[in-house]
């Protein structure tokens, strides 16, 4: 009986990615982050919703070590990646960074052709043998991005000359390109219009056939239309994480409640 | 009344006229400030304006055209006989000039009256002896035409001198009286005083440009006198530098001078630009806040430091140090301790901070989304800055890297000091070289006269330097311009 649970809990542990427990996030005398516990699940899109402010990104960011690039960030508690501490000393950022990617709020592509944009990853970390498994890269990539039919035809102009959602598009196929195993994305629409907001999201839920998508969001319809879990953020605590559909339709904290109905945030 | 004393009447009555006109404004409301259109300081000020600017102007005017209206006029009376060109009758007028002012200073001093002075003459009275005695030292006996126009001058210029004060008093009083009419609750003040404001801003702005293209015209019609004297070809094609050749053969070759600032500048370059541009990245993407702000400081001391320092620097330690290394005790390859690798180096070691300043603002302009898009790829902190930053910052670091070489090409005590003045055209960085600048100085500074070719040839020298240096700041802002538009 013993044995069977711890099986069982063993094989639940399989499918959990990213496992975060008791995380404390410090900006200088700031505590940004109190005491979060979330596991995030393989191939799920899991959307952080939450008022401004209320440290959704700033834990995403602890998820990659993002926060590493700034000076008075300190973290605290333990985030397993596939039940390895990140934050262990041995653990290179940016190796982690490489399997854990991330695609920013405002489309960020380099001044460079689109080609050269999504050849950055791959011939960064040494991924193809040669040029025609390069070109075989970017393509795949692009075609991920659901970018490729816009750009195939002039993959050398610069990628900073493309609409913004194309750019966000082309963001997103970069962060692809180096076969993350998780992804995350920081209020990837947020710059975007409908339209261009709509391939994203469609984007989002193809990308869920083989990775784990972690998504930011201030907008509940987007949460409800691509999550599968959602996690509930408030001034720095985690109130609640659960299905989508139940954090919806059902939530258990008064306070879910009062921000998806309008009342607070 | 001399120039100086009507300037503080004027101030005065500008003065009186901001009270006055402050304290009308107020009565002409009965006293509530709430009723007046402008702040009641606005209307003294007004009135204060404008009794002293018209008048100011018309003084300032007065005091430039009176001395030349009045020396033509007094020209034409000089005998024909006395000169042959118009240097010659140059010197006359300043001969008369200095008797004129002889005369004042003796009728200041006691020695004579008014009267005396119109009626002096060459025969009866020596003149060089009475101006000798009053401290103005003539060089030769006072010619009676000379004395002649001398008197007409001093009389003329007194008459104008009267004049002048009566017509700047009524510039001044009208404006004040016209200012101080119109002073009511009314009358828009403020706009008037900024309207003022906005001319005066304009005038400063004028001026400036105004000097730019004095200075470019004397250049250029200087250097066209120049290429009256001496062929074009030869000075753009010369090979030869000997401004004093025997045999009154000349060589004006630009050719050699141009090499050698071209030369000592890629030396200077390939100092400053790999120093400069690795203290940067280090500096903006390494360094903590710490450490930035005290070093960045630091290295921007060495801006402050005058170039003629440098030139003792490279004089006094850069050279000899050379010259252990290359010089005949070494490889042999040195001669002086003066040469392009000297002055090179030397002023490589200045434009350090030029160019790790500007380059460290333009990378911190590259924005902090392209760093993190990189570092969420997995990329290092050098892959980051190498493929991402510094291809993002490079138009601008093209930039700063031609104002950096302009400055180098203009650069002038280090080269008079550390690479000689030997005009060569030459391969070897350890020979002695000198450029344009240094060239110019030396062509001045000589006791040639002004008029000759050699003298004039500091001109075209200039017009050169300056085509060069204007084409590469031009070339720089239009880089710099563009790279801006990426972000913006």
């Amino acid at each position: 009986m013993n044995d069977m649970t711890k099986i069982e809990r063993a094989l639940e542990m399989k499918d959990m990615k990213i496992s975060a427990k008791n995380v404390q996030v410090y900006y200088g005398d700031t505590h940004a982050i109190k005491d979060v516990s979330v596991e995030i699940e393989d191939k799920t899109v899991t959307a952080f919703i939450g008022p401004s402010g209320c440290g959704k990104s700033t834990f995403l960011r602890c998820l990659n070590r993002m926060n590493d690039t700034i000076d008075i960030c300190r973290v605290e508690g333990d985030i397993l990646l596939d039940g390895e501490d990140i934050y262990d000393k041995r653990v290179d950022p940016v190796q982690l960074r490489a399997k854990v990617g991330m695609v920013f709020q405002k489309p960020n592509p380099f001044p460079k052709s689109i080609y050269d944009n999504i050849a950055y990853g791959p011939r960064i970390h040494g991924l193809a043998r040669n040029k025609a498994e390069l070109d075989e890269i970017v393509e795949k990539s692009l075609r991920r991005g659901a970018i490729w039919d816009e750009v195939k035809d002039r993959l050398h102009a610069p990628g900073t000359g493309l609409s913004g959602g194309q750019q966000q598009r082309l963001c997103i196929a970069r962060a692809v390109a180096t076969e993350p195993e998780v992804l995350l994305m920081d209020e990837p629409c947020s710059a975007l219009d409908p339209i261009a907001t709509a391939q994203v999201e469609e984007l989002i839920d193809e990308l869920r056939q083989s990775y784990s998508v972690v998504i930011v969001t201030h907008s509940m319809q987007q949460a409800a239309r691509v999550s599968q879990k959602t996690a509930f953020f408030h001034l720095g605590n985690l109130v609640e994480y659960d299905d989508t559909t139940k954090i919806f339709t059902n939530p258990e904290d008064p306070r879910t409640e009062s921000y998806i109905t309008g009342r607070i945030g | 009344m001399s120039a100086f004393w009507l300037l503080m009447i004027i101030l005065a009555l500008a003065a009186v006229g901001f009270i006055l006109g402050r304290s009308r404004a107020i009565s002409s409301v009965q006293g509530d400030r709430r009723q007046l259109h402008s702040l009641p300081n606005y209307y003294g000020f007004n009135v204060a304006m404008l009794a002293f600017v018209p008048a100011v102007l018309v003084l300032g005017a007065w005091v430039i055209i009176q001395p030349m209206m009045i020396s033509s006029q007094v020209s034409t009376h000089i005998p024909a006989a006395l000169y042959e060109d118009a240097g010659q009758l140059n010197l006359i007028m300043s001969d008369v000039k200095r008797v004129a002012e002889g005369l004042d200073v003796a009728i200041a001093q006691g020695v004579m009256t008014a009267d005396e002075v119109s009626q002096l003459d060459t025969e009866t009275t020596d003149v060089r002896a009475v101006l000798g005695n009053v401290g103005v030292a003539l060089g030769s006996d006072v010619d009676p035409s000379v004395l002649k126009a001398a008197q007409e001058m001093r009389a003329k210029t007194t008459s104008g001198n009267l004049f002048m004060t009566i017509v700047v008093l009524i510039a001044a009083a009208a404006g004040f009286v016209m200012a101080f009419m119109q002073t009511h609750g009314d009358f828009r003040a403020r706009n008037a005083v900024e309207g003022g404001v906005k001319a005066l801003l304009i005038a400063a702005a004028s001026i400036a440009i105004l000097t730019t293209i004095g200075i470019v015209l004397s250049l250029i019609f200087n250097t066209i006198s120049f290429f009256g004297m001496f062929p074009a070809s030869d000075f753009l094609f010369g090979l030869t530098w000997s401004p004093e050749g025997r045999g009154g053969s000349e060589h004006l070759g630009i050719l050699p001078l141009l090499w050698g600032t071209i030369y000592i500048s890629i030396v200077a370059l390939l100092v400053a630009v790999p120093i400069g541009l690795f203290a940067a990245v280090y500096l903006s993407e390494y360094a903590s806040r710490t450490t930035r702000a005290f070093a960045k400081p630091l290295l921007e001391v060495l801006a402050g430091i005058p170039t003629i320092v440098y030139g003792l620097f490279a004089l006094t330690v850069v050279g000899p140090l050379l010259v252990n290394f290359f010089g005949a005790d070494g490889l042999g390859w040195m001669q002086g301790a003066r040469s392009v690798m000297t002055a090179g180096l030397v002023m490589g070691i200045m434009l350090i901070p030029f160019v790790s300043s500007l380059s460290d603002d333009i990378i911190n302009a590259v924005p902090q989304a392209m760093r993190d898009g990189s570092y969420g790829l997995g990329a290092t902190q050098s892959e980051t800055v190498k493929q991402v930053v510094l291809p993002a910052a490079l138009p601008g670091i093209v930039g700063a890297i031609l104002l950096a070489a302009s400055r180098a090409i203009g650069e002038t005590m280090i080269v008079v000091m550390g690479a000689g003045a030997a005009a060569r055209l030459d391969l070897n960085p350890f020979e002695a070289m000198t450029t344009v600048t240094a060239k110019i100085v030396s062509q001045l500074t000589g006791d040639s006269d002004f008029a000759s070719p050699e003298a004039l040839v500091a001109f075209a020298l200039g017009m050169t330097l300056f085509l060069l240096t204007l084409g590469l700041n031009v070339l720089a802002l239009y880089i710099v311009r563009k790279y801006r538009e990426q972000y913006e």
